[in-house]
C-alpha cells in the first residue's frame, strides 16, 4: 500500500516548527534565557554537547554557569526556550532526561559521616539500581579513581581531592551518557586536579561521554576541546578551542578571551 | 521506572535515615531523654497537684504519669519531624539535598520517601520510650501497644509532613531556633497533652478552640486512645485532612518552577 499523501503531509508540517533534534545528542540547548526577578542572568543561550565532546564552559564568576547547571538538571525549571537530552525535553520528560545524566556540583555534596561505599549506594538507589546491581560498579568505578581500598573510610577521613574523585565515581554509578561537572576543580591541589581532568577526558575518548565542563581557568580547555565563552549572561564565542582563537584573532585562548570580553564592553581582570 | 525501582530508591532512603540516625549518638540519646526528664521529673512534681477525673478512654482514676505519657510519645513524634525538616535544611545548605532531586524518580515520591524514613525512625524511638515507661507503671494493655501502631504511623506523617512544609520556607539553619519557639512549644502546650481540654475549657473557651484545631492535639488523642485499644474516629479524620494540606503545600514548596527553591535562587 503506498503512503498516504495527506498523511505524510500532516508528519512534514508537525515537524516543521521545532528543528528535529537527534535523539543521539546528549545535550541540546535553545534559546534558554532565565533572570531572577528583574536581574537578566542568562539570554539566548543556544549550544550542543554530542557524544565524546569535551565541551568546556568558559566564563568568570558570576557569568551564569551555575544558573545554567540548576536548568540543566532540572534544580529550577526553565520558563523559556527549551532543553533537550537526547532529544527529551527536560520539562516534558524530567525523569528519561536525568536518568542519563551525571553531575558533579560546585558544592560537595556528599555524607559526610557515610562511608563511601555508603554515600555510593545510596545514590544508586536514588536511580533506582538495586545493590546487587550496583556493587560490581561502584567496585569498578572506585577502583578507576584510585579508592577501592578506602570504600569503607568515612568520607570525613578524604582529602578534598578524593573527595572529588568520589564524587566523580558516584556520578558514573548508573552509567550516564552525559557528564556534567560545575566548576570540579576549585579548592583542589594541581595534583588532583590533573588526575580528574585526564580522568574525564579518558572518558570521553574512550566511551564516547559528553561531557560539559564549567570552569574558570581557561587552561582547563585544551586544543582538542570545545569552548563556549559564556559572559554575563551571555555566549560571546562557540566552537572547537582553534576556531574561536583565530576568530577572535588572538594566538591562544587566553588572549581570545581577554578579547571577547574586552570587545563585549568590559576590561576585567583575569583570574 | 519499575516498580522494584520505586522500592529500591525507598529502601535506599529510609537506609540513610537509619544509618545517620544511628551514627548521631547524641540525637538519638537527646530524643529518648526529653520526654523521660518531662515523665520522671515534671510528671511527678505535678502527681499530686493536677486531679485527673475520669475522662475516656480511661474507666478509672489514673495517676498524673499515665496521663501524660501519650502526649510524651506525641512530643516523641513532633521533634522527630522537626529534626528531619532540619535535616532538609541541612542537605539543601550542604548540597547534598541536590543529589536526591536530580534523581529521576518523580518529586513527591522523593518527599515522601524522605517523610517515609523519618516516620520509621521516629516509630522506633516511641516503641522504646514506651519501654522505658513501663517501668514507671505506664501499663497500657499488651494489645494496645500493637493498636498504637497505625496511631505512630498516622501521626508521624503528619508531624513530619508539616516539617517538610516548614524545610521549604526556612532559608537557614540558623532560622531552626524560630521553629522551637514558634512551633514547637506553642503547638506542644496548646494542645490535651499536658492538661485534659475540660480544664482549659474552664480557663479559656478561645485557648480550648485553639486546642481543638491544634493537629498536635489530634496526634495525642489518637495515640492516647489507641494505647487503650479504642479508636478516636475525629482524630484520626483530623490528622488524615491535615496530611494531606501540608503534603501538598510541601510538594509545591519543592516544585522546581513554583516553589521556593526557585524564588530562593534569586537572593543568593
Amino acid at each position: 500500500m503506498s503512503p498516504d499523501p495527506m498523511l505524510a503531509d500532516i508528519a512534514s508540517a508537525s515537524q516543521r516548527p521545532a528543528p528535529v533534534v537527534s535523539a543521539e545528542t546528549p545535550l541540546r540547548v535553545e534559546g534558554l534565557s532565565h533572570a531572577f526577578g528583574p536581574r537578566k542572568v542568562l539570554q539566548n543561550i543556544e549550544f550542543s554537547v554530542e557524544r565524546g565532546d569535551f565541551t568546556v564552559l568558559l566564563g568568570l564568576n558570576g557569568a551564569g554557569k551555575s544558573t545554567l547547571f540548576a536548568l540543566i538538571t532540572r534544580l529550577y525549571h526553565n520558563r523559556t526556550g527549551r532543553i533537550l537530552i537526547f532529544g527529551e525535553d527536560i520539562r516534558r520528560n524530567p525523569s528519561a532526561a536525568l536518568k542519563r545524566m551525571g553531575v558533579v556540583f560546585q558544592q560537595p555534596t556528599l555524607d559526610l559521616d557515610l562511608s563511601v561505599e555508603q554515600n555510593l549506594f545510596y545514590h544508586a538507589s536514588l536511580h533506582g539500581l538495586s545493590r546487587r546491581v550496583a556493587e560490581p560498579r561502584i567496585a569498578a568505578e572506585l577502583a578507576r579513581v584510585g579508592l577501592a581500598s578506602r570504600r569503607r573510610d568515612k568520607v570525613r577521613q578524604l582529602s578534598g581531592g578524593q573527595r572529588r574523585r568520589v564524587e566523580l565515581a558516584r556520578a558514573l554509578v548508573h552509567a550516564p551518557e552525559l557528564l556534567l561537572l560545575d566548576e570540579p576543580t576549585v579548592g583542589l591541589d594541581i595534583e588532583s586536579r590533573y588526575f580528574l581532568l585526564e580522568h574525564v577526558r579518558h572518558l570521553c575518548r574512550e566511551q564516547g561521554l559528553g561531557v560539559l565542563w564549567a570552569t574558570h581557568l581557561i587552561d582547563e580547555a585544551a586544543e582538542d576541546a570545545k569552548v563556549i565563552i559564556l559572559h554575563k549572561g551571555r555566549i560571546l564565542a562557540q566552537g572547537a578551542v582553534p576556531e574561536v582563537t583565530r576568530a577572535a584573532g588572538a594566538t591562544h585562548l587566553k588572549g581570545a578571551f581577554e578579547q571577547l570580553i574586552r570587545t563585549a564592553g568590559e576590561g576585567e581582570q583575569l583570574p | 521506572m519499575t516498580v522494584g525501582q520505586y522500592v529500591i530508591c525507598l529502601n535506599g532512603v529510609v537506609r540513610r535515615e537509619a544509618l545517620r540516625w544511628f551514627n548521631q549518638r547524641g540525637r538519638f540519646i537527646s530524643a529518648l531523654v526529653r520526654p523521660l526528664v518531662w515523665l520522671v521529673i515534671f510528671a511527678a512534681g505535678f502527681h499530686f497537684v493536677l486531679g485527673v477525673s475520669i475522662i475516656p478512654p480511661y474507666e478509672t482514676y489514673i495517676p498524673y504519669e499515665v496521663y501524660i505519657a501519650p502526649g510524651l510519645v506525641a512530643m516523641i513524634q513532633l521533634f522527630n519531624g522537626m529534626q528531619s525538616s532540619l535535616s532538609m535544611v541541612y542537605d539543601r545548605e550542604m548540597g547534598s539535598m541536590k543529589t536526591l532531586l536530580i534523581s529521576p524518580f518523580p518529586r513527591w515520591y522523593l518527599l515522601l520517601a524522605k517523610l517515609l524514613a523519618g516516620v520509621a525512625v521516629s516509630v522506633v524511638q516511641s516503641y522504646i520510650f514506651l519501654a522505658i515507661a513501663w517501668f514507671w507503671e505506664i501499663e497500657p494493655p499488651l494489645s494496645g501497644y500493637l493498636a498504637v501502631l497505625p496511631a505512630l504511623i498516622l501521626s508521624g506523617l503528619m508531624l513530619g509532613a508539616l516539617g517538610l512544609v516548614l524545610s521549604s520556607f526556612i532559608r537557614q539553619l540558623e532560622n531552626f531556633a524560630g521553629v522551637m519557639n514558634f512551633v514547637i512549644f506553642p503547638m506542644f502546650f496548646t494542645s490535651s497533652a499536658l492538661y485534659p481540654l475540660w480544664r482549659v475549657q474552664e480557663a479559656s473557651l478561645p485557648l480550648y478552640w485553639l486546642c481543638q484545631i491544634n493537629p498536635f492535639t489530634h496526634a495525642t488523642e489518637l495515640i492516647r486512645f489507641a494505647l487503650y485499644d479504642k479508636f478516636n474516629a475525629t482524630s484520626a479524620a483530623v490528622l488524615v485532612a491535615y496530611t494531606i494540606v501540608f503534603m501538598i503545600v510541601a510538594v509545591i514548596g519543592y516544585d522546581p518552577a513554583r516553589g521556593l527553591m526557585a524564588r530562593r535562587a534569586g537572593a543568593e
